[in-house]
């Protein structure tokens, strides 16, 4: 008996010190998969990114209360860069040293910087929603990633959407559309296609750039109420959002003409101006607020609940909220794809995650099963199509909430594809870049 | 003890009109110089190049020639950054319009290209003065933002007005690793900083500083203020153009007007002003001051929270790096007005004292 019980301490002790001294090596060599974030909770555009921020980290949280992908568990660090382009390259840089995944800046300007660093460093770069255009490309643009739409696509299905307001494309002839625009890379990026459509169907496009960050806009909208345009498309971000609908609200040009970009459809633009933004319309790039979807249940339970969660609770899932966290989800679905060819569960390079972002495809069942029922459509990517999906839907404000008002539009490839095709051939040339072949694409 | 000039005697005009009178002075600055060559890039990774020793630089480049017009000649700017944004679009289209244009030469050419509109809206310098120059040079900043983002041609007719450069080569060496683009900069900052303090000891500085001084005293002697004051602008905005054309082509890769904004501007006159103004020296100072202080609080206050304790937010950070730096340039400001140069320079007199002072 005695002997017994001194076996079992023993044996019991022993396994209580092998743990103890093999728990920190198996610690390492289970390292896990380092997502960094990029954010800006601080400065003019603030009330636009700590939304989007606390979905990307609530979902990244709620990976990991699930199990983790395949096992291997996510980590990450926020680093706060004010939208300032400087303050991303050194966020980039900092982060870049602990094993970076994937980089979502959500700024074009550090998307401007990054593409050109992140060949180079070979971190895949995912601009869902944002960024350059032609990046779409993926044979020449390697690491660059527009998953879900570019600004071509929403300038594309803006226009599809007034068309079908007015009863046809045809019906477009002569009518005066302006563009109210952030004066930026990002705010400049719709045009070309704008004035291709424009040239197409014989609109006359109106360009009305506001200066950063967009809290003066009065002389831009004296010229509205002077040329009164038929439709007024505002590429607007953070605070010129608001901005612009008070204007539109003082100088009386309706809210019902407006139809916004998927930046210029959130809470945080509308909310100031309550009942005076009803009506105002905008894209919604793939989701909008889904607040009944199952990834929003299972955020509040698993995340939420207990008192993990990043940000207050009524804001998950409001519009940028679900955008953020569908950024964390692309993230997390390439490493799973890169999973499936290098390794279940180990944890992946840059590199092995390009792969998983470029072979990428959540079919609706799959989505279904992940709790995106209703949010999303599927996403496919390749080699020659980086971006996956063009499906856009409008929202519009009622004043209370955001409520979808339209069906699915799709980006018209026969207009957008020679358009990104011309861009993309003309960056190659530009950077002494060779188009990726078939077999390198198989790689 | 250490540093103290006794027994080190002139024997020729040469030796007085060294930059660098003391022995210990020049020993300690080829020492710098040879560390920062040869010591850094053994010892530095690539995030401190990439992040921060690249960006220092640059813009102490950039701090160096605004310095030379708002330190030595006494007329204040608020278009350095619109003369960096020339200096890189020149310099950019130099390299794309013309086949074969070696990298060297074309920044060269961007920084005359900014000298040239430096001296155009230097010539209200002749007129007026202190804040009222001042708010003439911003008319060069908004100018040039508008003309960036407007007119195609500038852009190589870019959809978005943002431009970028291929791969760097110059003399045959392929700048490709985060330690070479630190040398190639390192290379342009030291031969700018010799040629900018050679000039200022040479009569074209000793002008500038009279015209500092005293504008109508200096016309008295034979000074003219056209001469001085428009010589002053070039050469102030050939330095910040190269600078903004190194900036473009080997920090950003790629980039937008907004680079270049009004911010930059009156980053690098508050570097002139905190590094102290009238000082090659103080406009290092100053660049390290305003770009790597924030950097380092942002990295050093989770750390101490860490210490204490205490998890700090992303956004807690973010506010608290910018009311200690608010909080250090208002102190610096108020302990010594003269600039962070000053204080280095009080430092050596108290040094040669050391360690009896009395």
């Amino acid at each position: 008996m005695k002997f017994r019980t001194l076996a079992l301490a023993a044996a019991i002790a022993s396994v209580g010190l092998s743990s103890a001294v093999f728990t920190p090596a198996a610690h390492a060599q289970a390292s896990e998969q380092f997502f960094p974030v990029l954010v800006y909770r601080t400065g003019a555009y603030a009330a636009n990114g700590n939304p989007w921020a606390n979905g990307y980290v609530d979902y990244l949280k709620l990976v990991n209360a699930q199990g983790g992908v395949n096992g291997v568990k996510l980590s990450y660090e926020e680093c706060e860069f004010g939208y300032a382009t400087d303050r991303g390259v050194e966020c980039y840089e900092r982060l870049k040293g602990k094993g970076a995944t994937v980089f979502q800046p959500l700024s074009t300007g550090v998307t401007f910087a990054m593409t050109e660093k992140a060949p180079v460093d070979k971190i895949p770069l995912i601009t869902s929603g944002y960024g350059r255009s032609e990046s779409q490309d993926g044979t020449v643009f390697k690491w660059n990633f527009p998953l879900l739409g570019t600004y071509w696509v929403g300038a594309d299905v803006a226009i599809q959407h007034i068309a079908k307001q007015m009863g046809g494309m045809d019906k477009l002839k002569g009518k005066k559309i302006a563009l109210v625009y952030h004066d930026s890379p990002f705010g400049k990026e719709p045009i070309p296609l704008l004035q291709e459509r424009a040239k197409m169907h014989g609109f006359d496009l109106q360009l009305l750039p506001v200066a950063h960050p967009g809290v003066e806009q009065k002389a831009t909208w004296l010229q509205i109420r002077r040329d009164r345009p038929d439709h007024v498309l505002l590429w607007g971000w953070g605070v010129m959002n608001s901005t612009a609908i008070k204007e539109a609200q003082a100088t009386g040009y309706p809210r019902d003409k407006m139809l916004g970009i998927w930046w210029a459809g959130a809470e945080p633009d509308v909310k100031d101006v309550g009942a005076g933004a009803k009506g105002y319309s905008a894209l919604a790039l793939q989701h909008g607020a889904e607040p009944n979807s199952k990834v929003v249940k299972d955020v509040l339970a698993l995340v939420h609940d207990k008192g993990q969660g990043t940000g207050p609770k009524d804001e998950v899932g409001s519009v940028l909220y679900m955008r953020g966290l569908i950024s964390a989800m692309l993230g997390v679905e390439g490493v799973a794809a890169a999973q499936e060819r290098y390794g279940k569960g180990k944890v992946m390079t840059g590199e092995q995650v390009r792969w998983g972002l470029e072979n990428l495809n959540l079919d609706q069942a799959k989505l279904d099963g992940m709790g995106f029922e209703g949010v999303m459509r599927p996403v496919k990517t390749s080699c020659n199509d980086h971006m996956g999906a063009a499906w856009a839907r409008v929202h519009t404000w009622d004043g209370a909430k955001w409520e979808f008002s339209s069906d699915w539009y799709e980006g018209d490839a026969s207009v957008l594809g020679p358009m990104v095709a011309d861009a993309a051939t003309k960056y190659a040339a530009e950077k002494g870049i060779q188009r990726r072949t078939a077999e390198q694409c198989a790689e | 003890m250490i540093y103290r000039e006794n027994g080190q005697f002139k024997t020729s005009y040469l030796a007085d009109q060294q930059i660098f009178t003391i022995a210990q002075d020049k020993w300690f600055v080829l020492g710098l110089i040879a560390f920062a060559a040869i010591g850094v890039p053994m010892l530095a990774d690539e995030y401190l190049f990439r992040a921060i020793l690249i960006p220092f630089l640059l813009l102490s480049l950039a701090a160096l020639g605004v310095n030379l017009l708002v330190g030595y000649c006494g007329q204040i700017t608020l278009g350095a950054g619109a003369f960096m944004a020339i200096g890189a679009y020149a310099a950019y289209n130099f390299m794309v319009r013309i086949d074969g244009m070696p990298l060297v030469l074309a920044m060269l050419l961007g920084g005359v290209a900014a000298a040239a509109f430096g001296i155009l809206f230097g010539i209200p310098s002749l007129r007026v003065r202190g804040l009222y120059l001042a708010v003439a040079t911003l008319a060069a900043q908004f100018l040039c933002d508008w003309a960036f983002l407007r007119i195609g041609w500038f852009t190589n007719y870019s959809a978005s007005g943002s431009v970028s450069v291929a791969k760097l080569e110059a003399f045959g060496w392929v700048i490709n690793t985060p330690t070479e683009k630190y040398l190639f900069c390192l290379i342009f900052v030291v031969v700018f900083a010799l040629l900018a303090k050679n000039l200022t000891r040479a009569s074209i500085g000793r002008q500038w500083m009279a015209i500092r001084d005293m504008d109508v005293a200096a016309e008295v002697i034979g000074i003219r203020p056209m001469f001085a004051k428009l010589s002053a602008f070039a050469v102030s905005s050939f330095v910040v153009g190269v600078a903004g054309a190194l900036w473009g082509f080997v920090h950003l890769g790629s980039w937008e007007p907004a680079a270049f904004s009004v911010d930059r501007s009156f980053q690098l006159l508050f570097m002139v002003i905190i590094g102290g103004m009238g000082s090659i020296m103080g406009s290092f100072f100053g660049a390290a001051f305003i770009v790597i202080l924030p950097i380092f609080l942002n990295q050093f206050l989770p750390f101490v929270g860490g210490l204490i304790g205490v998890t700090v937010s992303t956004a807690g950070i973010s506010h608290a790096e910018l009311i200690i730096f608010g909080s250090l340039i208002i102190f610096f400001l108020i302990v010594e007005p003269h600039g962070l140069a000053r204080l280095w320079s009080i430092a050596k007199q108290k040094l040669r004292l050391w360690p009896f002072p009395h």
